[in-house]
């Protein structure tokens, strides 16, 4: 077990990068710490593969450094870095059996047989497929394929991290949540570092203690899933994560107001920067009203999702959500909207605006 | 499900049966014809029964030369398999010398029969052949038109020389198709080598590896051209394969009843011996797809 340290790190795979544009990972500076179960959250193509495939040793960055406890691997090969890593699609060695293929990486590590014994047996419970460990692995389903490639990596208990690359793609939605929590289990019964990458935001925030969001190549912001959900530090943070996701507002600043068209908000506290900046405000807290104070919104259409009603709505031509409970009725004269105190966010270029006098805890 | 009967349906497949009357049936039924009667010429013909076969059966002759075939086939094929997938592994993946590789390797296969046979009939001369000149200066005793040895290993060189090609550009379809997945798993999970190999890239070949071993081993049991030009079957009857025993007796004594009955066993052989192979291969697919 390791605390994995990335250091100026950044790779292209062109041979000559020269704009940022050319990075499919940009600079980046990260301690994953010891212990720890991180997801790295970001839509397809935004870097997250290239980032796993950095830490274990598939492939080399263009520039800076991977550290494990202060030990430089950035050329390191694969073996040497004692890693564990399970792909999005499932890999299987075909002409062995179930116990085999689970077998397989601690073999190659010359355990003893005794050892490998237990560790298999254990890994095929948790995994759910104890009754077939003695059949071939050619022609299981894909579920059952990736079952055994997770169990591949679980099986090692020594790994400094164990990497997971949209593992849960390929599996139905019922196994999904048992093997995630068969996964969170394993974290707290051994404690490795875990990194888990995936577009799910569901995934995201209830595997992991800190997400990790990219987006285009670089990290936007990791926290806690509270504070992605209450302080997004980018407006793609605010979009991604959240259904709906956040509303975002044109806005003028003006000390602890910002003018969003005819309209005045208060922000609860002052910001300062010059130019126009975005609102962000979560469909969580957006309240309807009729007359009276706000911004004048029309009412679009009102969808129904069991727990809770989303409320569209149409403010100066750009579409709004709104939440609503689901006991809660929506006059059908809904003509303002108000933002809930506390709850507002401001943003210059995409990035959160910190208010004067810190963030309020 | 109420199935409509209808009797008239089978005019659909008169056409099929046609075509394979044509190409087939009949010309095979005029060989049976043969092997079952004798002809002391003029066009007389006498019915001769089974006695064509039980010759055939007794001559060493036959046996000789399927015994000389099947060492030929078993030795191009202990040969030809292992070099392609060596060559296959060690092949560029991508870019530009990966082209250049499969078109490099496709051009033997393009040649036909007859000219191999001339190219390595002249390239083994010892007098102008630039193989055989070279092995001369060298100190070698080499000489394919009276040596047995010598026939025989240029021979088979020439076959893995023309044919290697076409199990090497299977299997590199084969690897190519697997995913990149594979080999990343493979490195997490500390295999070696031998272990990618054994374990991800036999299995994914397997598949096309059979098809290339079934057409290389058809290919060879009824090779005729090349040994023909190359050795016209010689030194004595060293390089004389079934086909080539089979034009002599049929075409150079014309004996068309025994060679009829040789030419119907030979064509047992090779359906038996590929009926075996494909069943093999089927039954090892199905099991392990269990």
């Amino acid at each position: 077990m390791a605390t994995i340290t990335l250091d100026n790190l950044a790779h292209s795979y062109l041979p000559d990068p020269k704009t940022p544009e050319d990075f499919a990972l940009k600079e980046l500076n990260h301690d994953w710490a010891d212990g720890e179960a991180y997801a790295l959250l970001g839509s397809s193509g935004c870097g997250k593969s290239t980032l796993l495939n950095i830490i274990s040793g598939l492939l080399i960055p263009s520039q800076g450094r991977v550290l494990f406890d202060g030990r430089d691997v950035t050329t390191a090969p694969t073996a040497d870095r004692n890693i564990a890593q399970v792909f999005q699609f499932p890999v299987v060695y075909d002409t062995m059996t179930v116990r085999e293929n689970l077998a397989f990486p601690l073999r190659n590590r010359g355990m003893e047989a005794e050892e490998i014994a237990r560790r298999v047996g254990r890994v095929g419970t948790m995994i759910g497929m104890e009754a077939e460990l003695d059949r071939k692995a050619r022609g299981l389903t894909a579920d059952a394929k990736q079952k055994i490639s997770l169990g591949r990596g679980m099986v090692r208990e020594d790994v400094n991290a164990l990497l997971f690359d949209e593992p849960l793609t390929v599996i139905d939605p019922h196994m999904k949540w048992e093997l995630r929590t068969q996964l969170k289990k394993l974290h707290r019964d051994f404690g490795h570092t875990m990194i888990y990458v995936t577009h799910d935001q569901t995934e995201a925030l209830t595997f992991a203690d800190k997400v990790v969001v990219m987006y285009d190549g670089r990290v936007v912001q990791i926290g806690t899933p509270q504070e992605l959900f209450e302080r997004p530090a980018h407006t793609f943070v605010g979009y991604f994560i959240g259904s709906p996701g956040m509303n975002l507002f044109d806005a003028t600043l003006d000390g602890r107001q910002a003018r969003i068209g005819d309209a005045t908000v208060d922000l609860g506290a002052a910001f300062r920067h010059r130019g126009p900046v975005q609102v962000g405000v979560r469909p969580e807290f957006i309240r309807l009203a009729t007359g009276g104070e706000g911004i004048p919104a029309r009412l679009r259409r009102v969808e129904d999702v069991g727990r809770h009603k989303i409320v569209r709505l149409n403010v100066g031509g750009t579409e709004v959500s709104a939440i609503a409970d689901e006991g809660e009725a929506i006059p059908a004269d809904t003509d303002r909207i108000r933002f809930a105190p506390g709850a507002v966010n401001v943003y210059a270029d995409a990035w959160r605006l910190t208010p004067e006098g810190g963030d309020a805890r | 499900m109420k199935k409509t009967v209808n009797q008239k349906a089978w005019f659909l497949v008169l056409p099929v049966l046609v075509l394979v009357a044509f190409s087939a049936v009949i010309p095979l039924m005029t060989v049976v014809n043969y092997s079952v009667q004798d002809t002391f010429g003029n066009n007389q013909f006498f019915w001769a029964g089974l006695a064509w076969f039980d010759d055939m059966l007794h001559s060493d002759r036959m046996w000789n030369a399927l015994g000389r075939q099947m060492t030929f086939s078993a030795i191009i094929l202990a040969i030809e398999v292992p070099l392609g997938i060596f060559v296959a592994l060690n092949m560029p993946k991508k870019g530009f010398w990966s082209s250049f590789c499969l078109v490099t390797m496709s051009l033997p296969l393009l040649i036909p029969w007859n000219v191999v046979g001339t190219i390595w009939q002249i390239f083994g001369r010892v007098d102008i052949g630039l193989l055989g000149h070279t092995l001369d200066a060298m100190g070698i005793d080499y000489n394919y038109t009276q040596n047995i040895l010598d026939a025989w290993v240029t021979v088979i060189v020439m076959d893995v020389w023309h044919w290697t090609s076409l199990v090497a550009l299977l299997a590199y379809a084969g690897l190519r198709s697997i995913p990149d997945a594979y080999y990343q798993a493979a490195r997490i999970d500390q295999a070696s080598r031998w272990a990618v190999f054994r374990y991800i890239e036999l299995p994914k070949m397997a598949g096309v590896l059979m098809i290339a071993i079934l057409l290389r081993f058809m290919d060879s049991f009824m090779i005729y051209t090349e040994p023909f030009v190359l050795t016209g079957g010689g030194p004595g009857n060293a390089t004389t394969f079934l086909s080539i025993d089979l034009v002599k007796m049929a075409l150079g004594q014309f004996d068309l009843g025994p060679a009829a009955a040789f030419s119907l066993m030979y064509f047992l052989v090779i359906m038996a011996i590929s009926w075996v192979f494909y069943t093999v291969m089927t039954t090892l697919d199905a099991r392990e797809g269990k």
